[in-house]
């Protein structure tokens, strides 16, 4: 399985990714489905509303988000594919808390940032028997 | 009957419907109804008996939470939706410089 995100959206989240660096940041993705492809169309910035103290290791959307950009989508004609996030310090790899969080059929972008540059971007999405994640092919 | 709004991802395990029909008087049996109709649901949204944690309902806009719960009563034209809390992060905390 492979995601497609195009350059400039990838720029985008590593600007955004640095900018709440110490912090958490992330967002959805927008897409379309295309045979055993996942290409994001669309990406939005979301609000960390995880406690202040604790957003330098965790991260939280309001449900009020997930409804409007469901319905956005819609809209457009696109679907809500998934969403991303960062992992300040630490690898782009998906925590045990990410997982027990985690929804299959949807990709999860986890980017790394140290010392405040984005270094790396991974994509991953959650088996169907929610057992584990699984790295995905991530091209522009 | 009320319906219940399924969450993009989860659209694979109701062949693609975004929204099902499911008799019943609460919250609850509505969502016993849905996975009954639908099992492959139930790994994601239940864990055992209980709605996992990261599984909201709303009812038109509003949390069950704030109501009473799987016991919040339904009318059979209620529109519930099933949101996911997206959520992620490491475990660990940032270490201190120790003063």
């Amino acid at each position: 399985m492979t995601v497609r995100l195009p350059t400039e959206m990838r720029k985008r989240i590593f600007k955004q990714m640095e900018s709440a660096y110490p912090d958490e940041g992330g967002g959805f993705l927008l897409g379309e489905l295309e045979n055993d492809e996942t290409v994001i169309r669309n990406i939005v910035q979301v609000d960390n509303v995880f406690e202040k103290e604790e957003q330098h290791h965790r991260y939280a959307m309001r449900p009020q988000d997930w409804m409007r950009l469901e319905d956005a989508a819609d809209v457009q004609g696109l679907l809500l594919v998934g969403y991303y996030h960062s992992h300040p310090d630490s690898p782009p790899a998906p925590s045990e808390y990410d997982r027990i969080h985690a929804l299959p059929n949807f990709v999860y972008l986890i980017a790394s940032v140290i010392a405040a540059k984005a270094v790396d971007l991974r994509a991953w999405k959650l088996k169907a028997d929610r057992s584990a994640f699984v790295s995905e092919t991530l091209r522009s | 009957m009320a319906s219940i709004r399924i969450p993009t991802p989860l659209r694979t395990y109701t062949q693609g419907e975004s929204s099902i029909d499911v008799p019943g008087a609460t919250v609850g049996e509505a969502l016993v109804k849905l996975v009954e109709q639908h099992p492959d649901l139930r790994l994601h949204l239940f864990n055992d008996d209980e709605l996992r944690s990261f599984v909201n309902v709303f009812i038109d806009d509003e949390d069950i939470r704030f109501l009473q719960g799987l016991d919040t009563e339904i009318e059979a034209d209620d529109k519930l939706r099933i949101i996911p809390s997206i959520a992620g992060g490491l475990w660990r905390r940032r270490q201190s410089n120790g003063g």
